[in-house]
């Protein structure tokens, strides 16, 4: 396992009276699935909406490779290689597959203000679109509104969406839900093999996945990340059994 | 590749892959012919009052395609672009008013050459557009559309109050402005020179809905979170987007103040804001030629029926309601069929 891709170092954040967030520090290594669990309300979309930029901590700092991002948009980091996938999918339904996934390639060519010659024909576009979508095994559907796609299905053109991108990490939302076990293994297959080109930072319910898939687990409780480890260890630890496994 | 490109893409030019002579195409064609021939016909027959209709359905459409940019292709309701139909004749207006008078406006002359006319309309239209929407598209939804009436509102009453260019009498052209090498007192060459910039306005929708910036805009209007997860910030696409949707429809106003020879604060009010939405919502929201098929209509009816009766309204109302409630992609949805996309 190599170097810290993303970092994030004594994170708060306060609504009110609710710490959602406390003293949170985490990173994502070269070559690792690093995973985030938690119970409902550990303040998990909280934090991933820190990452993602959508939202400011109070307090602490968070760096992709050597570069701070605390105070960028959500635009500029994607731009700087942190993809996302959604806990509830995020995609423009009347639209092809093949136009979700296009407008990333379009974003990481540079400025939009290019007015004059069409994308359905532009290779630069088509090209890395297409080959994302062939590492989702979705070519065939390339074409499809993305209203006619099932649940699955818009899971994976989420990915694609975030792979088009070249990201250095991958920040998945809860990317087996609603999957059935057919689809949970394939995905699962699926990271196996990618977390060797980019890190994934998942957060996910499916505790089977994540025992299997993950190198490290954070485990976060009201905000504060109670246990931090290995499958094993996680498995073994009283705080985290009394908090989260229940039993 | 041998797959046909997407024919879901963004809306404006042809589905490329199906054939070009489709019903769509067909009624765009017949609409454009429609709006051609009828005035070189009336022309034909000495009713120069009915070129002159022609002229103004020519330029209420194409306010209408500049508005329906905003509306339909950017997701962004406006209310107030009433302020570039009525920026756009005012300069005109005022243009005209001084290089008749031989005097000076802000140290510089006036000019009654068309070319010198537009470019300054679009130019002015495009500045107020570039701070109304700096600040408008901070806001959304029901505010978004009131902050643009309000804007509106104040150019309307800043007009109506300003005794140097007639204040609520309005600002008389008493020579069309020229342009060089045409007839502009022509009735039908200066209902030509309205075609071609109708013809232009509809041309550059389509080419721009097609491009990458088309492509960002639509999306900032489907699901501007994906946009920006894809790396794209919406602020300064829409931004843009509501600034060219300005110049078009104040190029429009520029043509209008020429072709009635009288530019009042009427142009500005919120009535003429409201008619441009009525237009683009009859025609069918993001249709390239909603706001053709739209202008068509509203002025036909507005002719016929007022003619019969000052409650015409009465029958537009309930033709919009009929358009809202069975044909939501307006006249021309349901000439042209639906498109499957938003």
């Amino acid at each position: 396992m190599g170097e810290s891709v993303l970092s994030m170092s004594g994170l708060h954040k306060r609504f009110g009276a609710l710490q959602a967030t406390h003293d949170v520090s985490l990173d994502l290594k070269a070559g690792e699935i690093h995973a985030l669990i938690g119970p409902n309300g550990a303040g998990k979309s909280t934090l991933i909406a820190q990452i993602a930029g959508s939202l400011r901590p109070d307090a602490g700092k968070i760096h992709l490779g050597a570069r701070d991002i605390t105070a960028l948009g959500v635009a500029r980091r994607a731009r700087l290689g942190l993809g996302r996938s959604f806990q509830v999918s995020c995609l423009a339904e009347p639209l092809s597959v093949l136009r979700n996934v296009m407008i990333g390639a379009q974003a990481l060519q540079g400025h939009s203000f290019r007015f004059w010659q069409p994308v359905d024909r532009d290779p630069s576009l088509l090209a890395p679109a297409r080959a994302a979508l062939e590492r989702m095994h979705l070519v065939h559907r390339a074409d499809t509104p993305v209203a006619e796609l099932s649940h699955g299905e818009r899971r994976q053109v989420e990915v694609a969406c975030a792979l088009v991108l070249k990201p250095r990490a991958l920040l998945l939302d809860e990317p087996m839900a609603g999957l059935g076990p057919e689809g949970t293994a394939r995905l699962t297959e699926l990271l196996e093999t990618l977390k060797h080109e980019v890190p994934i930072l998942l957060i996910e319910h499916d505790m089977d996945a994540v025992f299997r898939l993950a190198d490290r687990i954070s485990v976060l409780v009201a905000g504060s990340v109670i246990a931090h480890g290995d499958s094993e260890a996680i498995r073994r630890d009283p705080r985290v059994r009394d908090a989260y496994l229940g039993d | 590749m041998t797959r046909p490109p997407s024919t879901t893409a963004p809306t404006a030019g042809p589905p490329s892959g199906s054939h070009w002579l489709n019903r769509r195409r067909l009624v765009e064609v017949a609409l454009l012919a429609l709006m051609l021939l009828a005035p070189v016909a009336a022309h034909l027959l000495g009713e120069i009052y009915y070129v002159n209709l022609a002229s103004r359905v020519a330029l209420v459409a194409m306010a209408a395609v500049g508005l329906n940019l905003a509306i339909g292709f950017g997701g962004m309701i406006s209310f107030g672009h009433a302020a570039y139909f009525g920026l756009g004749g005012y300069v005109a207006g005022i243009s005209a008013h001084h290089a008749f008078e031989g005097s000076l406006v802000m140290g510089l002359p006036g000019s009654d050459n068309m070319l010198v006319i537009w470019l300054a309309a679009v130019l002015l239209c495009g500045l107020l557009a570039l701070a109304i929407g700096a600040i408008s598209l901070r806001t959304t939804g029901v505010y978004f559309i009131m902050i643009t009436l309000a804007f509106a509102q104040m150019a309307y009453y800043f007009a109506n109050s300003w005794p140097d260019y007639g204040g609520e009498d309005g600002l008389p052209i008493y020579l069309r402005n020229a342009l060089p090498g045409i007839d502009t007192n022509h009735a039908l060459s200066f209902f030509l020179i309205c075609f071609t910039a109708l013809v232009l306005s509809l041309a550059l929708t389509s080419r721009l809905m097609r491009s990458r910036f088309g492509a960002a805009l639509t999306m900032a209007r489907l699901n501007e979170t994906r946009l920006a997860t894809a790396g794209i910030s919406p602020f300064p696409i829409r931004l843009v987007a509501f600034v060219i949707s300005a110049m078009i429809t104040g190029l429009a106003g520029a043509l209008y103040a020429d072709l009635n020879g009288f530019v009042s604060p009427s142009m500005l009010s919120w009535h003429f804001s409201g008619e441009l939405m009525v237009i683009v919502i009859l025609g069918g929201v993001g249709r390239l030629y909603g706001p053709l098929a739209g202008a068509i209509l509203f002025v036909m009816m507005e002719t016929l029926l007022g003619g019969l009766t000052e409650y015409w309204q009465f029958f537009l109302g309930l033709v919009l309601l009929g358009v809202v409630l069975f044909a939501k992609q307006g006249v021309i949805g349901w000439l042209a069929g639906r498109e499957h996309h938003g």
